[in-house]
């Protein structure tokens, strides 16, 4: 047993580590990364430690980063790129949807894009626009791509090993207010595939499925109601394409009542997704409508009014009220 | 807009000779490397030389003729309802087959959606180029069998990916280079704007091939640039060079030089070939409601494959036997082609859910075995006579 409580941001470092030291061919490219070590220091020593062949500084342009990543990708490499935050992703969009979701089809499968994209994204940090947004659902309706994000230190830890060695490029999101909560690590025991919910607190009264920075609010919440006598089940999804509707569906079907609760807005995010299937696989076992929790159909507020957009536990709790009264 | 660009947009293109550089569009007389006139003789460049025997030049030349008679087979059968689109390369032979034959089997080539020349140079069977216009597949081919990559749909994304390949290629220490194919519109895109800044900062073997048509669609270069585009290179710090895209020889020896630059350590370059193209876009636009009859006729007379033809019949490099062997060749690769796409099948319906991931996927795999139920079902009914 290897076990040791670190950060998110630490257990993110680490894991890098692991891939540069483990497979030549791993590349990590992005603006900052290098002497600066990324602006939240996720990359911190990295390219002291493995040159600047390995850990490659770029121009500040972000698809040329996602552009060349799959150049280098088809050259061999498996590059890691970082992009600065999640409201800059957009420059490099265009090359993540048109062509490192689709090259892998387009060639019959003759060839293969292992290219992850690492964004911090979500609010919370009291940042300027552009820093602070959820734009998850715009990938996840991409095919080609797989979107995870990890909760908490373990699985950022062990997530981005599974991300690194996916023959298919990740979209890897990383809850930036969550970055210095620590967690222990096992960095031994590997846990199970990177597209597994997992269950992180077990209840017979509701189900509260949640993915990234809001699975700690969803906790809280479950503990607060608790106190209130309702037992409530947590599901941490992990990946949010795919998504393991089987595990939502079996915790759904035990508790009979489902509340997705997720920073981006709700409309058209990943919970009216997780809502319509749920419905369709357990309409007879719903107690209630599928409730959502989540941001608003409004540009991402200035940091003064965050608090009011986020979903925090009055929020939460409020669905789980509203849910259990039908 | 000003007065004075108003009336600039209305001015005939190329037609009118300014005299204040800075105001002046596209140069109208090209400073262009040429080693080939349009009236077939050969001319000496100070920075270009070339010196090939009598049966290379035959070669380029059974590449263009062979070519061009591919491009209108594609053409014809887009017209019979054989292929839903096609995108011409008529009057770009030169500037194709001459960069193409330039490379090394281990060079790389990232092609836009117009490359059959270089795909030909590469030794991709033509016919493969057909599944994406006749509505088969996207692509289809190995990119890594013959180091050729997918055509790029997207305006000037392969640029990048060229770049990134090149990156890797100074990686691994290899001393093979790669070449990026784009237009006079994808000049425009920041992503080649990005490839340029990419590839000099890193110093990437890579060669831009830009193929300056004169037309974006309906958009002629006037309207990507106020600077001839092989100027641009020189602001990222690399050279850039123009040469006459009609002209196979001096393609060939100027993308050569590019090539050994960049296998050399030196970094990028930028070809502009001047060209033009002859016919529409795509068979989905019509020139004649953009461009003048004159504008065509005027290129006609540059025409790559006729004035390779004279330089071959007065030098005696070939003879009538070579020319009628070819025009038999010709017409056999026609017919081929003409077959294979006739039958061509279409993919099995199952097939929509294959190579969406590499490495499976649980949603595909629920919407696969939905769609393979619904199928089923048909069958079913069918067997039960209703």
């Amino acid at each position: 047993m290897a076990v040791e409580k670190m950060s998110i941001a630490k257990a993110l470092n680490e894991s890098l580590r692991l891939a540069l030291d483990t497979d030549p061919k791993v590349l990590i490219m992005g603006e900052d990364v290098g002497k600066l070590g990324g602006v939240f220091r996720i990359t911190d020593g990295l390219q002291k430690d493995f040159g600047e062949e390995r850990v490659i500084d770029t121009p500040l342009a972000e698809s040329g980063i996602v552009g060349t990543a799959i150049g280098l990708a088809l050259r061999g490499y498996r590059p890691i790129v970082e992009i600065q935050f999640d409201g800059f992703v957009f420059p490099a969009y265009d090359q993540i949807v048109t062509q490192l979701a689709k090259m892998h089809a387009r060639a019959l499968g003759k060839i293969k894009l292992p290219v992850v994209v690492r964004i911090p994204y979500g609010g919370g940090i009291g940042a300027v626009e552009h820093h602070s947004e959820s734009p998850e659902a715009l990938f996840a309706h991409v095919a080609g791509l797989k979107v995870v994000s990890p909760a908490n230190a373990s699985d950022a830890y062990w997530m981005m090993q599974q991300a690194v060695q996916s023959d298919d490029p990740v979209i890897f999101f990383e809850p930036k207010r969550r970055y210095w909560d620590k967690g222990e690590v096992d960095t031994e025991s590997i846990p199970g595939p990177l597209h597994k919910a997992v269950t992180v607190r077990e209840g017979s009264d509701l189900t509260l499925v949640a993915y990234g920075p809001m699975v700690k609010v969803c906790l809280e919440a479950a503990a607060a109601a608790q106190e209130e006598g309702k037992s409530v089940e947590v599901l941490d999804l992990r990946s949010m394409s795919p998504i393991d509707f089987d595990a939502i569906q079996t915790s759904v079907e035990k508790t009979g009542r489902l509340v997705v609760v997720h920073e981006a807005p709700v409309f058209y995010g990943s919970g009216a997704e997780i809502a319509a299937r749920i419905t369709e696989r357990s309409f007879y076992h719903l107690e209630a409508p599928v409730l959502r929790v989540g941001g608003y159909h409004v540009p991402y507020p200035p940091a003064r009014l965050e608090e009011e957009y986020l979903p925090g536990l009055d929020r939460v709790l409020d669905a789980v009220d509203r849910s259990l009264a039908y | 807009m000003t007065v004075e660009s108003t009336a600039a947009a209305r001015k005939p293109r190329r037609a009118s000779k300014r005299t204040s550089a800075a105001k002046k569009p596209q140069s109208s007389e090209p400073q262009l490397v040429q080693l080939l006139t349009p009236e077939g003789e050969r001319v000496e460049h100070p920075d270009y030389s070339i010196d090939l025997s009598a049966d290379e030049l035959r070669g380029l030349y059974r590449d263009m003729v062979l070519t061009r008679r591919f491009d209108a087979e594609a053409t014809a059968l887009q017209r019979q309802g054989e292929l839903g689109l096609w995108a011409s390369l008529l009057g770009q032979e030169a500037a194709q087959i001459g960069s193409g034959r330039a490379l090394r089997d281990d060079d790389y080539v990232f092609p836009t959606y117009r490359e059959h020349g270089v795909a030909w140079c590469r030794g991709v069977d033509p016919t493969n180029l057909l599944g994406m216009f006749r509505g088969v597949n996207h692509g289809g081919w190995d990119p890594t069998t013959n180091n050729f990559h997918l055509y790029t749909i997207v305006i000037g994304s392969q640029t990048l990916h060229a770049t990134g390949y090149a990156m890797g290629v100074a990686k691994d220490g290899a001393d093979s280079a790669v070449i990026a194919y784009f237009g006079d519109g994808a000049s425009s895109q920041g992503d080649v704007a990005e490839s340029f800044t990419f590839s000099a900062v890193y110093n990437a073997p890579v060669v831009f091939f830009c193929q300056n048509n004169q037309w974006a669609i309906s958009e002629p270069t006037e309207r990507q640039t106020r600077v001839p585009l092989y100027q641009r290179a020189q602001g990222y710090g690399f050279p850039g060079v123009r040469v006459d895209g009609n002209d196979v020889l001096a393609c060939l020896a100027v993308t050569r030089s590019a090539l050994e630059r960049a296998r050399r350590g030196e970094g990028p370059t930028l070809v502009e070939a001047f060209t033009y193209r002859m016919g529409a876009h795509t068979t989905s636009d019509d020139p004649t409601k953009y461009r003048a009859d004159d504008e065509r006729a005027a290129w006609e007379a540059k025409d790559p494959i006729l004035r390779l033809r004279t330089y071959l019949e007065n030098s005696g490099h070939a003879d009538e036997a070579f020319f009628a062997e070819l025009e038999t060749e010709s017409e056999t690769l026609g017919k081929r082609v003409r077959e294979v796409v006739r039958a061509m099948p279409d993919p099995e319906p199952l097939s929509l859910f294959e190579h969406a991931y590499a490495d499976g996927n649980s949603l595909v795999d629920e919407e696969r075995a939905q769609f393979a139920a619904y199928q089923a079902s048909f069958a079913d009914s069918a067997e039960e006579g209703k």
